[in-house]
């Protein structure tokens, strides 16, 4: 067991009336774009209710991100890019935006820490794993049905995994699992893999311990008396064959789904698939409401590209911000 | 109040971050067992929490009643340190 830690207070996110930016979410997007604000002493809240540095922190390793020739692991990226911003004076204070009320020279935040108003604001809430929607997966959710490989992936020591999905995550997940598991079923249900070429050739070299099944659907996850998963039904879709893969557990990684529910109701536009549409400055439907990184409509759910749209958005929030000291002198 | 919280974590859980930073935060401390370093404690952790899933964060009150937060749930971790 190691030593009672105590950690500094962050700083008093209240000591200030109206914020210059606030960001919601605390992924790549925000934390670039906070980078580039604080740098301008445009005052930056961050609000964050899940992880610093979103889906990033959560990957196990990031080989695609500029700058790092090794590659890196996500969590140590995503401290590093809090430990940037902050170093230019960023506040991130945890909890959740409830709603946004345009309130003309400022937006008026509904959170959990109370009322914050914020003359502009960058939505970077990012996108959560997707659920697959079977039988059996809401049952035994974190008791054998995972979604954070590097979460949860230590439980399963010399135990039998079915991981399900066929792009990058899924692929990269399972090489993580690797390290754990005595074996990886790979359930693809496509006719072929979605993930990039470099992670395709990784996963052959793991051939002895993960096993590809393209065309394979995930149909149910069932359990045993002692309420343990214990396999996973599937078929064969050109086949049309059941098919029973034993397993300890499942980890699903089957695509994103957008982290916009607080928004139904607002004035802020959402595509199709609840992704923000934004135009050419990055600006929503509400004027001084930006969005970036994986939560807007067009984005191409990058690290890289979060970042890099952070930054724009941040460089046009400056504009809007001085547009609108222009207005009032 | 919590008279001792323990943690129960891995090396590369965010969530388990996440955890130590908020309470870091809103000032109280803390014990850690990580599970990577000590494997042999898994079993203890799932059996607390019944949940193959860290973190696990166990709260003694004054009274030594025990409360069971698993995963990075503010909602339920802040009134269980209150």
């Amino acid at each position: 067991m190691t030593e009672k830690v105590k950690v500094p207070v962050v700083a008093d996110y209240k000591a200030h009336k109206v914020w210059d930016l606030v960001t919601i979410g605390a992924g790549p997007a925000a934390l670039s774009a906070a980078l580039y604000t604080t740098r301008e002493d445009i005052t930056t809240l961050l609000f964050e209710k899940g992880v610093i540095g979103g889906l990033a922190a959560i990957t196990d390793w990031i080989d695609n991100y500029p700058g790092f020739p090794k590659g890196i692991a996500g969590l140590e990226l995503a401290d590093n890019l809090r430990l940037q911003a902050e170093r230019f004076g960023a506040v991130i204070e945890l909890g959740e935006v409830l709603n946004i009320t345009d309130k003309g020279d400022y937006k008026l935040l509904d959170t959990t820490s109370g009322d914050i108003k914020a003359k502009a604001v960058l939505i970077a809430t990012g996108s959560d794993y997707k659920k697959i929607g079977v039988p059996g997966e809401a049952e035994y959710f974190a008791r054998g049905v995972h979604y954070c490989a590097t979460c949860d992936g230590a439980f399963y020591r010399d135990k039998k995994l079915v991981v399900v999905g066929g792009g990058n995550s899924a692929v990269q997940e399972a090489i993580f699992l690797t390290r754990f598991a005595s074996h990886i079923d790979l359930l693809v249900r496509g006719d072929a893999m979605r993930a990039s070429d470099v992670l395709q050739k990784e996963l052959k070299k793991h051939s002895s311990k993960i096993s590809v099944h393209l065309n394979h659907t995930t149909d149910e996850i069932v359990g045993g008396p002692d309420n343990k998963v214990t396999h996973v039904k599937s078929t064969h879709t050109t086949t049309g064959k059941q098919v029973e893969f034993k397993t300890d557990g499942v980890f699903v990684f089957v695509g994103l789904s957008p982290n916009t529910g607080f928004l139904k109701g607002t004035k802020v536009a959402l595509d199709d698939i609840g992704l923000v549409k934004t135009d050419h400055h990055l600006q929503t439907a509400i004027k001084g409401v930006y969005a970036a990184g994986d939560v807007r409509s067009g984005a191409t759910m990058q690290i890289a590209s979060a970042t890099g749209e952070g930054a724009t958005a941040a460089l046009m929030i400056r504009e809007y911000l001085d547009n609108l000291k222009q207005q009032k002198s | 109040m919590a008279k001792d919280i323990t943690i129960f974590t891995t090396n590369t859980c965010a969530y388990c971050v996440m955890v130590k930073k908020w309470l870091g935060a809103k000032g109280h401390s803390y014990k850690e067992v990580n599970l990577d370093e000590h494997p042999e404690r898994q079993k203890e952790a799932f059996e607390i929490s019944g949940q193959l899933a860290v973190p696990v964060t166990v709260i003694t009150k004054d009274d030594d009643s025990k409360e069971v937060v698993v995963g990075y749930n503010l909602a339920k971790l802040a009134p269980a340190v209150s």
